[in-house]
């Protein structure tokens, strides 16, 4: 297939020496890998922020007990799809285009394998996106059943809207399909000679599994977003007990996607995480093959853990038992990983860079929020921490200084590559440390009320809540007031404003990307480099 | 090293057969708690007779009738609990009353809880097997033939049979 750039050219357009389309069309029609990566990564920037504007209308509300500024639907509606566009627009699409950027360059690729896949699966995005955030000024309102949408809240009780939400999850479902198949794709045909599977960087090893784990469950999520969308407008009962359904079996289905999904969200960032403290800690990645053998075996236990988000709908012992213990068990391979990345640094020539700063604060925290899966995995303790804010402080702990903090490392560590020019480190690092104060402040209290029993999903408290809550919502309001610092920072670089950056950029870097020159060229290793 | 081509045919087919397979859970759930009888989902057909009486143990079976949210009918146990030996066949009746000034037609779904014991509560006939037309302003009484299969392990004792009654989906709009 043809990796050149064909389809934006007119003739007598000025071409520069890079032969770059220019204008809009460069970006409607491309299929540079590094332009997609781009709109990726800018696209999950935008809806990062917009995720966090209805997040920041959940903390206004919750600032004080009682019902101050939205009613409870609306309430529901900025909890459902703050978790959707948090997911499947911000971080999700961000790995992708982390892995746009990054895997044709780490494996010495001129392209991905399907560069017109690539287009369309970006492309998709925006229209998924413009169709689900439309639900919020639809009558009736956006789905406000929660980011998992347990029937019958999505089928019998919700808004008209549900046909909306079920387009635009059906469009995500497909651009992410089409990325991994890309992806993979890529990662097993166009990989440098003697580039073997042994020598690819832990991020490509890592995308490689999560890219299989999005082929397997994304088509189970629309299988079961179709079941919803059969229920409620063509008189299915799938999960109508009247009609012989079972409400239940909506969980199940939901949740054999939904826990390999969460995987997808951390996976591509343990291979950012250990790419990057080798670079600081100037040593070569402690375990590698324990490393890819741990991410492995974590994807294959999360097809099996599904049972323990639904400890509470009713279960034989047998099976609450089964999936205690298997949840348990992926605590292993991960330990596997956080051990191995504190041996990388042990006795390194460690330097505090923001990249660091970012993985380390990543490896402490994403540790706490694993620790609390732990918690919530008893079966008998999950009775009590069900549903309440504890649950919330622990996603939140993996996905946002696990998964973002992770995504934010990789944008930092590569900027230099991709702009040519180094980010002040200044800024970069004011906003390492405004954001890891205030993060804490936003989601570190959750522990404590939610094990005092605070419900999530509720827009209104007991009283012995007040305090915390006043503080959390201070502590997201300063998290979001410093992600324009990050905005900041990228924004210069992308001006081009800022020291030179070397080829290699980091002292201690190692790998294919930092051979070639800083900015990366529109067009690379149109002959393959040959790895030794 | 596969082509790219016969490589995305593969794992698009991999995206299909997984497509399938969300749909095949449901038909997999439902033979999974039948043969694990996990889910209080009792035969929807009738049962043989007993073959004998265990006299040595009763078991106390409860009743309980609950109507879909806002259907306009009354629906409650005439009974409220018997004690019975394990293979004694018993009758009790459910009585349901269409409050509403039109016809309608009610399917009511059983369910035995604890769910293990599901597979041991045998109807040989329940008003539950068939939908119930009901005219405007009707009450009507519904019987359910029932014992309890002897070989119900010692560990039950009491176990609970409960009906909601649902608008048919034949009838209702949604």
């Amino acid at each position: 297939m043809s990796t050149e750039q064909t389809g934006a050219l007119h003739p007598g357009e000025h071409l520069d020496h890079e032969h770059k389309p220019r204008g809009i069309t460069r970006w409607l029609y491309s299929t540079n890998h590094k332009d997609i990566g781009t709109l990726y990564l800018l696209f999950s920037l935008a809806m990062l922020f917009i995720g966090g504007s209805l997040a920041m209308v959940i903390r206004a509300e919750l600032f004080q007990p009682g019902l101050q500024f939205v009613d409870p639907h609306f309430f529901n509606q900025m909890t459902t799809v703050h978790g959707l566009v948090m997911v499947f627009g911000a971080v999700m699409p961000a790995f992708v285009g982390l892995a746009n950027w990054m895997v044709p360059l780490m494996i010495g690729a001129p392209d991905m394998a399907l560069p017109r896949v690539n287009n369309w699966s970006f492309w998709i995005l925006p229209c998924a996106f413009a169709i689900l955030l439309s639900t919020l000024f639809m009558e009736g309102g956006a789905p406000a059943a929660g980011w998992t949408f347990y029937a019958p809240l999505s089928t019998t009780y919700s808004s008209d809207s549900t046909a909306f939400f079920v387009l635009a999850v059906h469009l995500m479902g497909v651009s992410s399909i089409m990325g991994a198949i890309n992806i993979i794709v890529t990662i097993f045909n166009m990989r440098a000679p003697g580039m073997t599977w042994m020598k690819l960087p832990l991020f490509v090893w890592t995308w490689l599994i999560t890219a299989f784990l999005l082929i397997a469950v994304m088509p189970v999520l629309a299988g079961v977003v179709t079941m919803v969308l059969t229920d409620k407008y063509f008189g299915t009962s799938f999960f109508d007990a009247a009609g012989g359904g079972d409400p239940v079996m909506f969980q199940h289905i939901f949740w054999f996607f939904g826990h390999p999904e969460v995987y997808i969200m951390i996976l591509p960032a343990f291979g950012i995480i250990s790419a990057i403290i080798p670079t600081f800690a100037r040593k070569p990645l402690f375990g590698y093959e324990s490393m890819v053998v741990a991410t492995a075996s974590i994807a294959i236990l999360s097809f099996l853990v599904w049972g323990h988000h639904m400890f509470t709908v009713g279960m034989p012992v047998a099976a609450e038992l089964f999936f205690m213990y298997a949840t348990m068990l992926i605590a292993v391979p991960t330990g596997v990983k956080v051990f191995n990345w504190v041996a990388t640094m042990w006795r390194g020539s460690m330097t505090f860079e923001v990249p660091m700063m970012f993985a380390l604060a990543f490896i402490v925290l994403f540790t706490i929020g694993g620790l609390s899966g732990l918690m919530l995995a008893i079966t008998p303790a999950d009775f009590q921490y069900q549903d309440t804010y504890f649950v919330v402080a622990h996603f939140h702990y993996v996905l946002v200084t696990g998964a973002v903090f992770g995504i934010i490392a990789g944008v930092y560590y590569w900027l230099p590559k991709w702009t040519g020019v180094m980010y002040s480190e200044r800024l970069a690092q004011t906003h390492f440390w405004c954001s890891l104060v205030s993060v804490n402040i936003l989601f570190f209290p959750m522990h404590f009320v939610g094990l005092a029993g605070m419900p999530r999903r509720i827009p209104d408290y007991a009283l012995q809540f007040a305090d915390l809550n006043a503080l959390m919502s201070i502590g997201g309001l300063l998290f979001g007031l410093s992600q324009l610092l990050f905005v900041w920072g990228v924004v210069r670089c992308m001006r081009g404003v800022g020291d030179k950056a070397s080829d290699r950029v980091w002292e201690g870097a190692q790998g294919l990307e930092w051979e070639i020159p800083s900015p990366a060229p529109y067009h690379t290793f149109e002959t393959p480099p040959v790895v030794k | 090293m596969t082509s790219n081509a016969s490589l995305v045919r593969r794992l698009l087919l991999v995206c299909v057969a997984m497509f399938g397979f969300g749909f095949a859970m449901v038909p997999l759930y439902d033979v999974f708690c039948r043969i694990t009888g996990i889910n209080g989902k009792t035969e929807g057909v009738a049962a043989a007779q007993p073959a004998g009486v265990d006299l040595s143990r009763e078991v106390s079976v409860e009743f309980l009738a609950r109507s879909d949210a806002g259907m306009p009918w009354t629906f409650v146990p005439l009974t409220e609990r018997v004690r019975i030996h394990p293979g004694d066949l018993q009758i009790v009746e459910f009585e349901v009353a269409n409050r509403s000034g039109e016809a309608l037609v009610a399917t009511a779904v059983p369910s035995v809880s604890p769910g293990e014991a599901a597979r041991y509560f045998k109807k040989i006939e329940c008003f539950c097997f068939e939908e119930q037309a009901l005219a405007a302003g009707e009450t009507r009484s519904m019987p359910v033939q029932f014992y309890i299969d002897p070989a119900l392990p010692e560990r039950f004792r009491n176990m609970t049979l409960s009906y909601r009654l649902y608008k048919s989906a034949h009838t209702a709009s949604r």
